[in-house]
């Protein structure tokens, strides 16, 4: 190992403990029904994690089903607009199915194979995890149900329609405020009725124990290869590293092989919505308090009764009033820093790297972009930041044709 | 000893079994949940289950969803179903309240407020749905500095060493979630049930309450021979949901709830 690659002793990668926490935060906060789920899901994760032929299936499908490595590309362009540090974009845009979404479906649905489960559930926001999902589901020949808001299914209609083209039950879902933390507590009771056939793929670092983990672990091939590649293309590692935060998967995915290299900055990157400070967002690492929702203890956005309450964001894979735990942890012990972008920004950036860099980015990452207006700027021409580009912005089309006023 | 000691001891002195009945505090209002609290144990409820309505109640079926979106359409918050406790207070100083809701509301209002105002209103015990014994342990010792009885939920699918370590930390009352499911579901496997509370008994002198799945009095009736009491609460909030859905009057709701309970109490009392 290189001088610069040496780790130094913070011990990151020791963490969440054996009951799943992160500091105060994560656990198993769910009905008694499911903690004999959670449990036999954490023993077999247990075993299967050090075991040379699950990971050698996994690496093997992410290589050839995925496509993996996913390059990391040095927009050239957009660091000489900045006129600041140098950008590289991490590009899961270019992954199957089109986002980072499905290293962790990848992960998950070996798991449900190994544990004998043959239905798999998912909830779903924008969609992208749905699909990514229902892929692998259609490839393992699983029946597959797809949860997701009311409000969703009509504004993502592209996805439900390519969740059913590839077999899979869209459920719309009626309770509560219709979106994605509706979608999940739909999906937890689908479990809990139907828990001993069914295998629970959830898409983001929450939810309970050992969830946050191991859908991190899955993620983490994003940061490993970033690290490698930066080191290969550069000769150092980099000095920032930014991602786009909803639930948190593909920000804790580049972001923990990096926890203990002490010289990289890193920054997550909240939807701000409107402003954080008119109250409609989806940043509860800005705005928000510890609380417990979806079996974990975390930041969360909720009223002064603790009703949780609804969130808005131009990006739907960003509209969530939670976050993955460990995003909470890494907040409260400095080593991340959780910063906002507005809807109106986000839309600037998903312009601006679409005209500049002829790469059009899902409006989830483009949050990360346009961060990168204020933070590359301050830094040094010799200096280095990753951006995850999580996903691509085919999907968002619509969505930026109906805010500029265009009929597609 | 405790109110819902004495309670079920006196059942059980008795020879008789306990009916649980739950409803959604401030479904459809505040001054509604009350009247029916009253009514409710003038038909022969033993403990009163409240539920504390919360924006994302997992762990419920379509029913009692709905009943959590009716109460909170007016803001219906812990602090106001504090209040009503000691509303009914006012009047039944016999009957236990039992507050079942989820972990985020006593977080937000903290463990210990919590358990202080909990006490001062008169509730007798707290189920806390999605807060297992694993992670239950500051809430447990706020709770047993005031006196109010933790109560745990026991499920088809708890192992024996769950189970030990539930009942070891219980007190009150078990409630033995009689199905694999959200409230309201399915039908159910009286053989399964009975196996299961005989397997679980052996870990605790704790009474057991069996609910979930419970429609009627025949139902009520095959549950309570079972255990030591039956928990009541889809088919009771589906009847209160006739105000918004069908105009009928709150009086009206009440009384179809408080008559649905004396069926089922005539049943049970007929074991």
């Amino acid at each position: 190992m290189s001088e610069v690659e040496k780790s130094t002793d913070t011990t990151y990668g020791e963490y969440p403990d054996a009951d799943g926490h992160f500091g105060i935060y994560g656990g198993r906060f769910v009905s008694e029904t499911l903690m004999a789920a959670v449990t036999e899901l954490d023993e077999s994760y247990a075993r299967l994690k050090s075991d040379p032929d699950f990971l050698a299936e996994f690496d093997r499908d992410l290589a050839h089903y995925v496509g993996r490595p996913s390059p990391l590309y040095f927009a050239e362009r957009l660091t000489q607009d900045l006129g600041g540090a140098q950008i590289y974009l991490k590009r899961e845009d270019l992954n199957h199915t089109g986002a980072h979404k499905v290293n962790n479906t990848i992960g998950q649905a070996l798991l449900a194979k190994h544990s004998g489960k043959k239905r798999v559930i998912a909830e779903t926001g924008a969609g992208q995890h749905g699909v990514a999902t229902a892929t692998v589901a259609a490839r393992m020949g699983m029946e597959c149900v797809v949860y997701m808001g009311e409000e969703d299914v009509r504004r993502q209609a592209l996805n439900v329609y390519r969740m059913k083209l590839l077999g899979a039950e869209v459920v719309s879902v009626t309770s509560g405020s219709r979106t994605l933390k509706d979608a999940m507590n739909e999906a937890m009771r689908d479990w809990v009725t139907n828990v001993d056939n069914t295998f629970y793929i959830i898409g983001t670092v929450a939810g309970p124990h050992p969830y946050p983990m191991l859908v991190r672990d899955f993620q983490c091939v994003i940061g490993r290869e970033a690290r490698r590649q930066c080191l290969e293309q550069t000769g150092k590692l980099p000095d920032a590293l930014v991602a786009c935060v909803g639930g948190g998967s593909n920000a804790i995915g580049l972001f923990h092989p990096f926890l203990e290299d002490e010289g990289v900055a890193i920054y997550g990157v909240e939807a701000g919505g409107d402003g954080v400070e008119t109250g409609r967002h989806a940043a509860p690492l800005n705005a928000g308090l510890p609380g417990v929702l979806h079996g974990n203890r975390t930041y969360l956005m909720s009223d002064e009764d603790g009703q949780i309450i609804e969130t808005h964001s131009v990006s739907a894979g960003l509209d969530y009033p939670g976050v993955g735990p460990e995003h909470s942890w890494l907040r409260d012990t400095g080593r991340a820093s959780y910063v906002a972008v507005n809807d109106d920004e986000a839309l600037a950036a998903f312009r601006k790297l679409t005209r500049i860099e002829g790469i059009m980015p899902a409006l989830e990452s483009s949050h990360a972009v346009a961060y990168l207006e204020k933070l590359a700027p301050s830094m040094s021409k010799e200096q280095i930041i990753v951006v995850n580009l999580s996903g691509r912005g085919d999907k968002d089309i619509l969505t930026v044709a109906d805010i500029d006023g265009i009929k597609v | 000893m405790s109110r819902i000691a004495s309670c079920l001891q006196a059942l059980a002195d008795a020879n008789k079994k306990a009916l649980v009945p739950y409803i959604v505090c401030g479904d459809p209002s505040v001054e509604a949940t009350l009247a029916a609290m009253h009514a409710m144990v003038g038909k022969g409820a033993s403990i009163i289950e409240l539920g504390v309505p919360f924006s994302d109640p997992m762990a419920e079926g379509p029913v009692i969803q709905k009943g959590h979106e009716r109460a909170l359409v007016h803001h219906v918050s812990l602090r106001m179903t504090l209040d009503l406790v000691a509303q009914f207070r006012e009047q039944d100083n016999q009957t236990p309240v039992v507050l079942m809701g989820y972990t985020n509301p006593i977080e937000r209002m903290g463990y210990a407020t919590f358990a202080d105002h909990a006490s001062e209103a008169g509730v007798d015990g707290v189920l806390t749905v999605d807060l297992p014994a694993e992670e239950a342990g500051d809430l447990h010792r706020e709770l047993q500095r005031v006196g109010i009885d933790n109560i745990f939920l026991l499920a088809p699918t708890t192992t024996g060493e769950r189970a030990q370590r539930i009942c070891a930390m219980a007190t009150g009352y078990l409630y033995y979630v009689s199905l694999k499911g959200v409230t309201g579901a399915g039908h159910l496997d009286i053989e399964d049930v009975k196996s299961k509370v005989a397997e679980y008994k052996q870990y605790t002198d704790l009474p057991f309450c069996v609910g979930f799945g419970i429609k009627d009095a025949d139902s009520a009736k095959q549950i309570a021979s079972l255990a030591e009491g039956a928990v009541v609460g889809s088919v009771l909030v589906d009847k209160m949901a006739a105000v918004s859905d069908s105009g009928a009057t709150a009086e009206s709701a009440v009384d179809d709830v408080a008559s649905l309970l004396g069926e089922m109490r005539e049943a049970i009392d007929s074991l």
